[in-house]
């Protein structure tokens, strides 16, 4: 039968259990698998605590919230399986790198560090993003990259490899947002609809074209110029050396630029009693 | 002896200090309150306070105000009641007004309350996300039929295609309408302005039972002709203009009551377009002579779809006690959908005592008539058109969840146009030039300001709808349309929520 | 097989004494029905999982793919439904019952009695687990028509067996049949999903489609009945998610006969999927273009006759659109077919591998349960996922022809429904 059927791990999913910890320099291992999150989580926080620079996390499926409000500009924390829901969320510096997918809610409401996926990543990816970067090499869910902002010295930037679904960039107020199309699986479109919905603020660059019905009406669609690929250089070197892609070939394709055609979209729809 | 008892009701005050003397007044009141010697001299009894003069005024030296006289108290017999005794011991005549009933019953809307999500389910930001509140008036199929299209998926079945039912439905963008009111009781201009906003918004004028002029032509995409009891302007090519035909059989200000356009509202154009001789009096029966039973509206309604290649065919009816079965008579005759008009909807003339203690209010209309078609399993054959004072897009919302496809206004439309609810509209001089056909008012409204006005507000409507859907949590005005779950009573009996089918708030 | 011992003893009706709770604790016998007096709000996760060879799986993989998504719910309930699980008597209907006393018990089997001819019956193997109380007495009974009763009636088989659950659960106090399909079964009740998977011994059946769901209720269920799945002959039904147009779907469905009391979103599906499918003899690809329609503005883009299709399934199918946030399962002999909303307010992953299609709310349960998936990916909202057994029947549930009032008792059993059937 191709299903698993070994008995590898407890039938009940997870245990709360403290997992096994190997430290060796600095570097941690955990073998988090089977353990729940709030144990795993626990024995992360607790590495880092203890001057670990490094924690690796394998056979991760699922656990939530790892790297989860964690801080420090010099950590890293490696993933390998199925990272589970709000990764990284509230991160203030460190570097998270899943190796494989993660799931919905990566980077909420993050404000420094880096998170880089080799996978997919699901939906709201980057929800109020305030800083920091993240790269994803493949497909991503619905409502990416919504609201994310910056903040006097925050620029926060997001780089999304494959393709992505509706409400890219709804809401956006702030920072840069990358969408390539490359390496996807599937045939689907670039992105889906209501692209830059209430966007009013940062810049949305893709790789290729939109149709004008994609896009919300708050946006303005213009070819990248010069100026836009010299910007746009140092965020593409940082994910091709992230996952060893070409530059020539990310730049082989025109970009389109998105931008917000006002900073206060609603300003005529309301009156006042 | 005392030429009448009555006193005035309003009382128009002028800052002398101020005023130009400009005669600007004395110029824009339809009313001719004012004479002019030096300067404007008011005479209160004239006035109707719409506030013309006073929007007009360049020193804005003028006010109005109640004329507060006081009586003695007297609970049954209000101030009121007091002067339509004098009035009609002096005169002997039925009491006529315009707009719609003013009397103080309960307003069910405003004892009603929606609902909104918060965590279990998400609210939904309207501004974002889809929005949809397009909808298509008109009947549905009772199912849909499909067969393999040979290439793996599947089309419409070929009796169901062939059957075009979807060409016979309306789509408006908009679950709002203009309520019929007829060239005749408004002016050209206002038909003009009331077509042009219908065309920007995607959604439809009615002609009400004046006839369609040739200027409105352009729009007839965006017009629903009506046949009222009078016949006045139908004719062949009348009927195959519109994007529906509409048969009013009543009115929610004057149910069971006839029509009476004054033969001075005549002139060479409305005469042409009503298709009657200029200054003859237009009069509208109180029935259809040829619709004295259900089977007869059966008859009309399938000889106008004859003669139109099968448009759809709305019948408009007054709310009155039997609506559930008479509207599930009018659905088993074929009609298209129902058009309710509750007891508080406008009119251009009507006498006071019909028009203030006949009919139901729109509310309870809608509910037990999309309760009844349900129950008779026909809902689906007929949309239901609702009017009688939608004040707001509350209202709107609300009429939707008891069960109405789309709201009509009226009143709400001539507000935006300079109506005040001056309730002079069978005056024929009307200041604001809406309800008149003499040329030096009718001119004061520029169709393209009026178009402007009128997207406006069903603009503002149909966004704050969308607000109120979004905080429903739901993404369509389909899934608010009939979900009375959504709705909550306060102040209501037990017996009216059983009616409306509304539970208490707080269950 | 697991039940080898106990096929001598068939036909019963005389079990053991099982401990009397109404006796004991003086308990109010419960309805189906006291689950829900008022609507009720909650999420929850879910998964699906199916092998269209008709190869057959450990109902282990449902409990696992469960127990990753525990965190989705809150212990109130779990459940699953499993198909193919009963190869040794796959054209008997198989009612999974549950029992507040044994005089419940006693007053169902004597509806079997006399209506049924009872090959096999007996408790349902279950083990004790932790977390897990207030269980009720579970049996299962595998059944066929009377052949005379049947005759008599002139019936289908199926509306033969639609009648007894809807006497059943309309009738008989503190009895209610969990499910009542061919060669497959429900398995349910209060608890973490994965406790009561263990609780059911589920890793002991094999099957080629699971369903597994996991409850997180916003009030306190008063009764087993309400977990999920819900079903109706072999249909079973799991739901994440609060249909916001719970309101107008049950009006809709009422226009239809329907009843809506327990006043559940699942209920509300269920109905749908029986008057799209059975009644109105719908594709399943289409009956989930009107349950999760196309957005208009995607529509007016549609090539002309699917723009003719799509509005008119839109048009006619309007008000009972489920509009707010789903995911939805729903299991059959011939299947699965999963289907989240119009705009992705709730989430659904899926996954192929080789034969076997799966979906759950989180890629951690497809990453437990398949070793090596050819692909992962989160389906378009709105646009089903469709496993289907080769040689599976269409319609579905034909042999049904029962009004949608008896539907309704059937599924609910609660008074205010069964009395306009003239049942209770």
């Amino acid at each position: 039968m191709a299903v698993t059927s070994e008995t590898r791990k407890p039938l009940e999913g997870y245990v709360q259990a403290d997992p096994e910890v190997t430290i060796d320099g600095n570097v941690a291992t955990i073998d988090a698998r089977g353990i729940y999150y709030k144990q795993l989580n626990e024995a992360v926080r607790r590495c880092l605590a203890e001057g670990v620079d490094k924690v690796v996390l394998q056979d991760v499926n699922g656990q939530r919230y790892i790297g989860t409000g964690i801080r420090g500009a010099d950590k890293h924390i490696e993933v390998f399986g199925t990272a589970g829901q709000d990764m990284a969320m509230f991160m203030d510096g460190p570097t998270v790198e899943v190796f494989g997918n993660a799931q919905d809610g990566v980077g909420n409401t993050m404000n420094a560090g880096k998170v880089i996926v080799h996978g997919d990543a699901g939906d709201v990816l980057g929800y109020g993003m305030r800083g920091g970067t993240l790269l994803v090499r493949g497909d991503v869910g619905y409502r990416v990259g919504i609201h994310m902002k910056a903040y006097e010295g925050h620029v926060p930037v997001m780089v999304c490899g494959g393709k992505a679904r509706d409400f890219f960039g709804e809401y956006m107020a702030g920072g840069t947002l990358v969408l390539l199309g490359m390496g996807s699986n599937s045939d689907r479109p670039l992105v889906g609809g209501y692209l830059g919905t209430g966007m009013h603020g940062g810049v949305i660059y893709l790789r290729g074209e939109v149709e004008p019905w994609q896009c919300g009406k708050e946006v303005g669609i213009f070819e990248a110029d010069e100026d836009d690929l010299a910007r746009l250089r140092p965020v593409l070197e940082e994910y091709c050396e992230a996952f060893g892609v070409e530059l020539a070939e990310v730049l082989s394709v025109p970009f389109t630029k998105l931008l917000p055609t006002s900073h206060r979209p609603y300003g005529k729809l309301y009156t006042y009693v | 002896m005392p030429q009448t008892l009555i006193q005035p009701e309003f009382k128009v005050k002028i800052d002398y200090d101020k005023c130009h003397k400009c005669g600007r007044c004395v110029q824009q009141c339809g009313w001719n309150v004012y004479s002019f010697n030096e300067r404007p001299i008011p005479d209160d009894a004239k006035c109707r306070a719409c506030h013309r003069c006073v929007t007009y005024c360049p020193a804005r030296c003028i006010t109005i105000e109640k004329n507060d006289l006081a009586f003695r108290d007297n609970d049954g017999w209000g101030p009121a009641l007091r002067k339509s005794v004098w009035r009609q011991a002096e005169t002997g005549g039925v009491m006529l007004t315009g707009m719609g009933n003013d009397k103080p019953y309960v307003n069910i809307f405003d004892h009603l309350v929606l609902d909104a999500c918060q965590v279990t389910n998400p609210s939904i930001d309207p501004l974002r996300e889809p929005m949809e509140l397009r909808t298509y008036l008109g009947r549905k199929p009772d199912a849909v039929a499909v067969e393999p299209d040979g290439k793996g998926g599947f089309r419409l079945a070929e009796e169901l295609a062939a059957d075009g039912w979807l060409d016979k439905n309306i789509q408006v963008d908009t679950p709002v309408i203009f309520s019929p009111m007829s060239y005749g009781s408004v002016s050209l201009n206002v038909h003009r302005s009331l077509a042009m906003a219908a065309e920007r918004l995607g959604t439809l004028m009615n002609t009400g039972e004046g006839g369609l002029h040739a200027d409105l032509y352009p729009y007839a995409d965006h017009v629903i002709v009506q046949v009222a009891s009078g016949r006045f302007g139908v004719d062949p090519e009348y009927l195959s203009r519109g994007a529906a035909v509409e048969i009013k059989v009543g009115q929610g200000a004057k149910p069971g009551i006839g029509g009476h356009l004054p033969g001075e509202k005549i002139n060479r154009e409305v005469s042409e377009t009503r298709m009657i001789p200029q200054g003859t009096d237009a009069i509208s029966p109180a029935p259809h002579h040829d619709i004295y039973s259900i089977e007869d509206l059966r008859q009309l309604i399938y000889s106008i779809k004859e003669a139109t290649d099968y448009k759809p065919v709305g019948v408009k009816i007054a709310a009155v006690h039997n609506v559930a079965a008479i509207a599930s008579g009018i659905v088993r005759a074929g009609a298209d959908y129902v058009y309710l008009d509750g007891f508080r909807g406008g009119t251009g003339a009507a006498p006071q005592i019909i028009r203030d203690h006949i009919g139901l209010p729109i509310e309870i209309a809608v509910a037990v008539v999309d309760q009844r078609l349900r129950d008779e399993g026909i809902r689906h054959q007929a949309s239901i058109v609702a009017a009688g004072s939608i004040r707001s897009s509350a209202d709107l919302a609300k009429i939707i969840a008891l069960g109405a496809d789309v709201a009509a206004i009226g009143s709400a439309a001539l507000m935006a146009l300079g109506c005040h609810l001056c309730q002079g509209c069978h005056t024929g001089s009307c200041s604001w030039g809406l309800t008149t056909q003499k040329p030096e008012l009718t001119r004061r409204v520029d169709p393209e300001w009026g178009a402007e006005r009128l997207v406006n507000l069903v603009s503002a409507w149909s966004h704050e709808l969308q607000e109120i859907l979004g905080a429903l949590g739901v993404n369509a005005v389909e899934s608010l349309r009939g979900s009375r779950e959504r709705l909550r009573a306060i102040g209501l009996d037990e017996q009216t929520c059983k009616i409306l089918g509304v539970k208490p708030a707080g269950m | 097989m697991r039940y080898e011992p106990l096929l001598e003893r068939m036909p019963t009706t005389r079990m053991p004494a099982f401990t009397d709770r109404e006796a004991a604790f003086g308990l109010e016998r419960p309805s189906y029905a006291a689950e829900a007096p008022f609507k009720i709000h909650g999420g929850c996760g879910l998964t699906g999982i199916c092998d269209e060879s008709g190869a057959l799986m450990s109902g282990e993989v449902a409990i696992r793919a469960m127990a990753v998504q525990r965190d989705r719910g809150n212990g109130l309930g779990g459940g699953y439904a499993g198909y193919g699980i009963y190869p040794e008597l796959p054209d008997h209907f198989c009612f999974h019952m549950m029992y507040h006393d044994t005089r419940a018990k006693e007053d169902a089997e004597a509806v079997f009695d006399s209506y049924f001819q009872v090959d096999l019956a007996e408790p349902m193997p279950i083990r004790r687990v932790k977390g897990i109380a207030d269980a009720p007495i579970l049996w299962r009974y595998f059944l066929e028509p009377d052949p005379h009763k049947l005759e008599d009636s002139d019936m289908s088989a199926e509306d033969f067996v639609v009648h007894a659950v809807m006497l059943i659960n309309s009738t008989i106090e503190g009895a209610f049949v969990a499910s009542s399909g061919k060669n497959m079964g429900a398995f349910k009740g209060v608890g973490f999903p994965e406790e009561i998977g263990h609780y059911y011994l589920l890793e002991e059946y094999e099957g080629h489609t699971w369903v597994g769901h996991n409850r997180f209720p916003t009030n306190t269920p008063g009764w087993w009945g309400g977990a999920h799945p819900f079903t109706l002959l072999d249909w079973s039904i799991v739901h994440n998610g609060e249909i916001s147009s719970y309101g107008i779907n049950s009006r809709y469905l009422e226009q239809f006969g329907y009843k809506c009391t327990l006043g559940t979103d699942t209920e509300v599906a269920a109905y749908l999927f029986d008057l799209m499918l059975r009644r109105h003899k719908l594709p399943i690809e289409l009956a989930c273009k009107a349950l999760a329609s196309p957005l208009w503005s995607e529509i007016d883009r549609m090539p002309e006759d699917e723009q003719a299709l799509m509005r008119s399934l839109r048009a006619v199918y309007g008000p009972g659109m489920l509009n707010g946030p789903f995911a939805i399962v729903l299991g059959f002999n011939g299947g699965m077919v999963a289907l989240n909303d119009r705009i992705k307010l709730r989430p659904l992953v899926a996954a192929r591998q080789g034969s076997i299609v799966m979906v759950a709310s989180e890629e951690s349960a497809i990453r437990e349960v398949l070793e090596n998936p050819d692909i992962v990916w989160a389906p378009k909202a709105g646009e089903p996922v469709i496993a289907r057994i080769e040689g599976f029947e269409q319609p579905i549930h034909g042999g049904l022809h029962l009004p949608a009032e008896e539907v309704s008792c059937a599924v609910t059993g609660t008074a205010e429904v069964c009395e306009t059937v003239g049942v209770s």
